[in-house]
């Protein structure tokens, strides 16, 4: 057994208990949501049914990166690494921005409270974030970061670390996928075609990543890990990916519907 | 049908050659994903990752592979854009699918394969055999992609200046 695996083996397992307590986070997420569409049925049109799953989906393979089998792995083993970080950072992000939560907290909450939580969201902040190009940077860049330098050896060895990475692959990885797709209302919107070209880079970015880890492992996982998990990075993001594309053209498709126009008479 | 249409139509022109750039998106992107899932996938002939592989090539692989990606959802649901207005020329279409395949498949064996060094066709000792299959098709699928390109040209000038007579 080579050096790198013993300092993984220093990381402690959570025990049954701690399972359970690092799931109910999860569970609480998806009892409000469902109550939050349930209450809010009384006064608007009926949540849609399939907005449930999704969101259940979303925060379950969320939950999978985090606790269970792939979590437990993670920790010595590069491919379960991988493929937690694919269901954290883009199965997850990606089931959720279909739920629409935005759309369902603000008729959840009163006026009052949504036209506030409206004004954060127009507000320079987002404006920034939102851009698809900052979303890119945050969410393929975070990558480069944590894949090339020592940044992965150091998340195994400081749970606040750990932590932190975690949540910025999902963050970044949700606000990737809110910034290419509007499901939710969206202040600051940019066009087809500059979201188009950001996707695609966003996209090569990723796929030169995962090919260079194929031949350059992080610090600490061996070769042949790091193989398998390059090729579940690459694989696994395609078929992701195939998701988003659609997606976003669907919505090209309904944005640029024909409309009779009155300024060119119609002959037919 | 669908070019008698295209006379009555203000956007005639633009949604006529639209036909090109749809084709040449799906062209691009079916090539790409055929090389994908035929020559790596199921005859495992290219290589994943070979250690010849220059940062240019990595570099190169990982754009045109996410932009293949992106073409060919995109190439389709302007397929279905062109169709719901009535512009969808078919043999247009194919004609801007055959020429992008072919230039794609071209740069794929010319600059990726032997320059950049990302893969080679196969693992093989005369692999110089599989480069001139690969080259040559990709040379007759531009000519036959260019032809047909033009031969809808022609057809619908004749069609615009009788309508004009």
């Amino acid at each position: 057994m080579g050096r790198e695996q013993k300092v993984m083996h220093g990381h402690i397992h959570p025990s049954n208990n701690e399972q359970m307590m690092l799931m109910l986070p999860f569970l609480l997420l998806i009892d409000l949501y469902i109550f939050a569409g349930v209450f809010s049925n009384r006064h608007h049109h009926s949540w849609p049914l399939h907005r449930y799953f999704f969101w259940c989906f979303g925060v379950l393979s969320a939950a999978g990166a985090v606790v269970g089998p792939i979590a437990n792995r993670a920790h010595m083993d590069f491919t379960a690494h991988m493929t937690g970080h694919l269901l954290l950072g883009m199965l997850a992000p990606l089931l959720i921005a279909i739920s629409a939560p935005v759309t369902l907290i603000l008729r959840t909450i009163s006026v009052k409270w949504s036209r506030r939580l409206t004004r954060v969201l127009k507000s320079c902040f987002f404006r920034v974030a939102s851009d698809p190009v900052v979303a890119s940077l945050l969410n393929v860049g975070g990558l480069w970061l944590l894949y090339t330098t020592g940044l992965y050896m150091a998340m195994h060895k400081s749970l606040v670390l750990h932590v932190l990475v975690h949540l910025h692959v999902f963050l970044a990885g949700y606000l990737f996928t809110v910034s290419m797709i509007y499901m939710d209302p969206t202040p600051h919107q940019r066009s087809f075609l500059y979201r188009a070209v950001v996707l695609v880079l966003a996209l090569g970015g990723h796929g030169i990543l995962s090919k260079y880890l194929y031949a350059h492992p992080p610090a600490g996982v061996p070769s042949g890990q790091a193989e398998i998990g390059s090729m579940i990075m690459y694989y696994g993001g395609d078929a992701i990916d195939i998701a988003l594309i659609t997606i976003f053209c669907f919505q090209w498709y309904k944005a640029a519907r024909p409309r009779i126009s009155s300024t060119y008479p119609q002959v037919n | 049908m669908a070019s008698e249409n295209l006379d009555s139509n203000h956007n005639s022109i633009t949604y006529f050659n639209r036909n090109i750039w749809s084709g040449m998106l799906f062209g691009l992107g079916f090539v790409a994903f055929v090389d994908e899932t035929v020559f790596h996938q199921l005859l495992h002939w290219h290589h994943f990752y070979d250690k010849t592989t220059r940062s240019m090539g990595l570099i190169s692989d990982g754009l045109f592979h996410a932009f293949s990606w992106f073409a060919t959802i995109g190439g389709l649901f302007m397929i279905a854009d062109l169709r719901r207005r009535n512009t969808f020329v078919f043999k247009r279409w194919w004609g801007g699918s055959m020429l992008a395949g072919g230039a794609f498949q071209f740069y794929d064996g010319i600059i990726q394969h032997k320059i950049m060094r990302i893969h080679q066709i196969r693992y093989v000792d005369h692999v110089f055999i599989y480069d001139w299959v690969w080259n040559i098709i990709a040379v007759i699928m531009i000519i036959a992609g260019g032809l047909l390109i033009n031969r809808t040209s022609k057809e619908f000038r004749k069609r615009w200046e009788g309508n004009r007579r």
